[in-house]
């Protein structure tokens, strides 16, 4: 692993809000406080208290729990969607980049169409195909976000194709795999790990984005957007049920961001 | 003399980049028939203007461009490339160490120790240090770069080198000592160097023979005290008026 840059503010404050969130979301895959979708009618709307530091919810499930395990859902559904993208994307992106020719021209063409439509009214198609819940969500998000990363990991092997250093390979007996994935890949690393933070971010949006209307994970499993949307009508009561799970989000998407920004993360 | 490369009548034309789909891509035929030849031990220098297609017959002769028609003869062993610019012909994410075994894992069943025994050697007779073995590129300088280059292609022991404008991007002194490198391996290994270059002073310093090449042709071809005491053609008088040595 890289050194963290001298004084790298973006970085350290970024990780630790990034791990503000990201820790207790882990700890909510294996315990929560209270069962996380156990209701208790004399706690509904309770406020915040000892035993219930956020408070309760509408049917009074423990805002805590839900939150932490509705982060760690959203951030699974966040990396899931970032893989199949990235992985995905990089695999197309490298062959048609350093082939050229015309498979390059016929799938650039079709990307060019797909990359034409927002990643989220991609997703919206592919869920109203596979239909909703977390592992339909997490592939539709995937394979919305492919084209995204095929443009960027093409144009770098375009790039990259033409430069000695990849002749000198050649010269040296690497096969084509061996040039893309050992010579070339690992000069791309920096603008591909920019994307994949950025599009870790996006892909927690629009998870949160489509779990509010409805299509993406469902009730009663808990994700940030799904309990964002639950909070809608006690915005004026109880707003506490919408703040807490609107600042987790902000809270990691801005940390993500920090990193993502950080001259650690960007310079070499 | 034996010839370790033989060059007939090779033909290389490119189309022309479209602009948009419907435009018509026109064949720019850049060799138009070369015929050449490099016998053992030899350092043969091409010259010519630039875009008269010096590195596209550099890339043929390194088959990494088919010709159209015509062929290239060389030994059991690929000939091997200095490029013109060490700051793009070395991998940025690699260490030296790396970039001079790469021939050796995929040409060769050459174990660990065995590449690396053979990297140190080149490494040393292009006149750097073995500890500069876990250094990456960013870490050398230009001159340095140049010398892992040609460490590199030395690494398969082939019989032929080519290099392109081998100094054109380093300075002065730097080149001096450069050129003295190619000189001494030439002589210790029994290399044969087509040598492509703009500057015809290092050329007649450096080389035995010289091709004067002009629009993808070769117009002259001789000794190299013979080419530049007595030019035959009208466009290598010009030359060597133009570079001050007539
Ligand atoms: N891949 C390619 N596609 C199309 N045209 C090309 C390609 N490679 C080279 N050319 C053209 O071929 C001609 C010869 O190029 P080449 O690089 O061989 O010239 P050169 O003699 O090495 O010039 P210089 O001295 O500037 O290096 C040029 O006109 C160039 O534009
Ligand atoms: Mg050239």
């Amino acid at each position: 692993m890289k050194k963290i840059k001298n004084r790298d503010f973006n970085f350290i404050v970024g990780l630790i809000l990034a791990m503000i969130v990201i820790i207790p979301a882990l700890i909510g895959t294996v315990w929560t406080p209270y069962d996380t979708e156990a209701m208790n009618s004399s706690l509904k709307l309770a406020g915040s208290s000892l035993s219930h530091p956020f408070g309760c919810d509408n049917f009074g499930r423990d805002i805590l729990s839900r939150i932490m395990s509705g982060s760690s859902t959203t951030l699974l559904i966040g990396i899931g969607t970032v893989f199949i993208g990235a992985v995905a994307g990089t695999l197309i992106g490298a062959l048609t980049g350093y082939y050229g020719g015309l498979v390059d021209d016929i799938f650039m063409r079709f990307n060019d169409v797909m990359f034409s439509f927002p990643s989220l009214l991609l997703a919206l198609v592919f869920v109203a195909v596979m239909g909703s819940g977390r592992i339909q969500l997490l592939l539709a998000l995937g394979l919305a976000f492919i084209p995204s990363y095929v443009r960027i990991v093409r144009a770098e092997y375009v790039r990259a194709r033409n430069l000695d250093y990849v002749k000198s390979a050649k010269l040296a007996g690497a096969s084509d795999m061996r040039v893309m994935f050992v010579h070339i890949l690992p000069n791309i690393l920096k603008v591909l790990m920019n994307s994949i933070l950025i599009g870790f971010n996006n892909a927690v949006l629009a998870e949160a984005g489509l779990s509010f209307l409805g299509i993406g994970v469902q009730p009663p499993a808990a994700s940030l957007g799904r309990m964002l949307a639950d909070s809608q009508t006690y915005l004026f009561n109880r707003p506490g049920i919408a703040i807490a799970p609107g600042l987790t989000l902000i809270i990691m998407v801005l940390g993500i961001s920090l990193v993502g920004k950080s001259k650690t993360i960007t310079e070499i | 003399m034996a010839n370790i490369l033989e060059v007939k009548d090779v033909h290389v034309s490119f189309l022309e980049e479209r602009r948009t789909i419907f435009d018509k891509r026109n064949r720019i035929e850049v060799l138009k028939g070369i015929n050449m030849t490099i016998g053992e031990g030899e350092i043969v220098g091409l010259v010519g203007e630039s875009g008269c297609g010096k590195s596209t017959l550099a890339k043929v002769i390194l088959g990494l461009i088919k010709p159209d028609s015509g062929e290239v003869i060389h030994g059991s062993v690929h000939p091997q490339m200095i490029f013109q610019d060490p700051y793009s012909s070395l991998n940025p994410s690699k260490t030296v160490r790396f970039i001079l075994e790469e021939p050796l894992k995929n040409m060769t069943d050459a174990g660990p120790e065995e590449r690396l025994k053979k990297a140190t050697e080149r490494l040393k007779q292009a006149g750097l240090d073995e500890k500069y073995l876990t250094h990456k590129p960013s870490e050398l300088s230009g001159g340095q770069r140049q010398r892992v280059c040609i460490a590199e292609s030395l690494m398969m022991d082939p019989k032929l080198l080519i290099a392109d404008e081998p100094v054109s991007a380093l300075d002065v002194t730097i080149q001096a000592q450069i050129l003295k490198l190619l000189d001494d391996l030439q002589e210790n290994l029994g290399l044969s160097i087509l040598f492509i270059s703009h500057d015809l002073r290092v050329v007649y310093q450096l080389c035995d023979r010289v091709m004067v090449m002009r629009g993808g042709l070769i117009v002259e071809e001789g000794e190299i005290d013979e080419v530049y005491r007595n030019p035959k053609h009208e466009y290598t008088k010009q030359l060597l008026i133009a570079s001050g040595i007539i």
